[in-house]
């Protein structure tokens, strides 16, 4: 337990001395809610969907859920070949321990930066439908964390260097990305797009999240939960596995 | 406890790497006595770091057999991991964490009592001549003073053996004596083995009780710094090893690791 904790609190300690970073990864969310946001807005309300500053904001929470935890877990990547990663590694403690608390962490620092980025859009003109639903919004945030975490870390595992950044940016976190719903909503879409859209995870989140916050949504709440907890649930163990072979 | 109190501390029978068809160590076997000062020589790309990794459980041989302090460590890697300590090539501190609290951490994971853990951090502290700077971010220490940190944090689980990647590499005259220094000290002391690699061979000459010299994943020659001159009819261990190992330069490709060298400074820098 000590190793869990220590590794969490070291990403914890982390975060907050690191302000810069905190305030640099709150730019891209905050151009996305100021420029779309008001730039949609009214062509969102013309078409009849509503305001679309209400919408884009659960969709907008998530999406620094999604980049903050997937980098949070590639940036293994370094820690293991040149980082304090290293020393741990040789540490007479298992390594799902050591797995365990790095992804605790990386989840813990994305759901705070979801909950700024909350903070942020009510100055701007936000308003929650059911504050009663926050503490399952806060829920649906950290599982979201947590399953892309994992994610990053499962790919960490296997790669040994950066080369293949790009790539996993642009086929898969930027997709997991635009076809969440979190910019538009995913009806009249494609057949082929519609079926990658139901198997990625973050539609679950995003459509969850307005659930509790908007009070909207297409899938059940609970469904959206179970769904997200499941797939969370299924990489934190693939990640473990792979973190377990690792070799330096 | 009768294996771990045998005079060896380390055994390497017949021990072998491949990656793929490569076998970057072949078949290898050398004994370290403990308490010895154990110096590992090789040129570059010779097989040095994938051995110590497999001394450390941090890779798993393809053949062979390894001891470290009686243990095995593929079967028996937390044992193995409690026995030794390590600097590595690479720095392997927390840049965002104080020094106090980089010790902290290792004395956690390894699970060193509070009390004890609070006193040998100090001790070990002043005894690098970091205790004044304990406070401080590591990220502000200069590369000698980070070196000192990680010697330190090396020797916080009372290990009974201290693995040393190139521990002086880019360091001033001045730092690699006093780092030499702490770890002779230790060495006397606490009658810790040390193991360690280098390409400065005035160092190994002066320090190393006995080496290895290794060369293309082979064990080439073995023994103290006069027996390998004296095998070489050379006048100092620097001649003594170019006549084992050639003059020739090994041109070695900058590898995925050697990229990712200078990439992750740029990405540590931009996070």
């Amino acid at each position: 337990m000590s190793t869990i904790y220590i590794l969490w609190l070291r990403q914890i300690k982390k975060y907050f001395r690191a302000r810069s970073r905190i305030i640099g990864a709150l730019g891209q969310p905050l151009l996305f809610l100021l420029v779309f946001g008001f730039g949609f807005k009214p062509v969102f309300q013309q078409a009849g969907a509503g305001n679309y500053i209400q919408f884009l904001v659960p969709g907008i929470i998530m999406m620094s859920v999604l980049f903050t935890a997937i980098f949070s877990g590639i940036d293994l990547i370094w820690d293991r070949q040149f980082g304090f990663l290293k020393e741990t590694m040789v540490a007479p403690v298992p390594r799902l321990q050591i797995m365990l608390g790095k992804t605790l962490g990386g989840a813990t620092v994305a759901s705070l930066q979801g909950v700024i980025v909350f903070v942020l859009s009510l100055i701007i003109g936000f308003k929650v439908q059911n504050p009663m639903l926050l503490p399952v919004a806060a829920l649906m945030v950290f599982l979201v964390a947590l399953l892309f975490t994992s994610l990053g870390i499962a790919i960490a595992s296997r790669i040994e260097d950066m080369q293949g950044f790009n790539l996993i940016m642009n086929f898969l976190v930027m997709p997991i990305f635009f076809l969440s719903g979190a910019l538009f909503p995913l009806q009249g879409l494609p057949a082929v797009l519609d079926a990658v859209a139901k198997i990625d995870p973050l539609t679950y989140g995003v459509d969850g999240i307005r659930h509790t916050l908007i009070s909207a949504g297409t899938f059940s709440l609970g469904t959206d939960l179970l769904i997200v907890a499941v797939i969370a649930a299924v990489l934190l163990g693939v990640g473990s596995y792979l973190f377990e072979k690792i070799q330096a | 406890m009768a294996l771990s109190q045998d005079s060896n501390i380390i055994v390497v029978s017949n021990l072998t790497k491949k990656f793929h068809d490569f076998a970057a160590v072949d078949g290898i076997s050398f004994t370290v006595k403990r308490g010895e000062i154990f110096a590992f020589l090789g040129p570059n790309g010779a097989g040095k770091s994938t051995t110590i990794k497999m001394l450390v459980t941090l890779l798993s041989p393809t053949g062979g057999h390894v001891t470290v302090n009686g243990h095995d460590p593929v079967k028996d890697k937390n044992a193995v991991r409690k026995s030794f300590g390590i600097v590595f090539q690479d720095p392997s501190l927390d840049d965002d964490l104080t020094a106090l609290e980089n010790m902290q951490y290792h004395a956690i994971m390894y699970k060193i009592p509070k009390d004890i853990r609070d006193k040998r951090a100090e001790e070990l502290l002043k005894f690098v001549e970091l205790w004044d700077r304990r406070g401080d971010m590591v990220k502000t220490f200069s590369g000698g003073m980070k070196r000192r940190l990680e010697v330190a944090r090396g020797l916080l689980h009372h290990p009974r053996v201290l693995f040393l990647d190139e521990p002086t590499l880019g360091l001033d005259p001045q730092t690699r004596n006093h780092i030499w220094s702490y770890i002779r000290d230790i060495n006397q002391k606490e009658e810790m083995t040390v193991f360690f690699t280098t390409h400065y061979m005035d160092e190994a000459e002066r320090i190393a009780q006995r080496i290895a010299i290794i060369d293309y994943g082979k064990i080439i020659a073995i023994g103290t710094p006069e027996e390998l001159k004296a095998q070489t009819k050379s006048a100092s261990l620097e001649d003594a090893f170019l006549s084992l190992t050639g003059h020739k330069i090994r041109e070695e490709e900058a590898g995925p690791l050697d990229q990712m060298r200078s990439r992750g400074r740029m990405w540590r820098r931009r996070s």
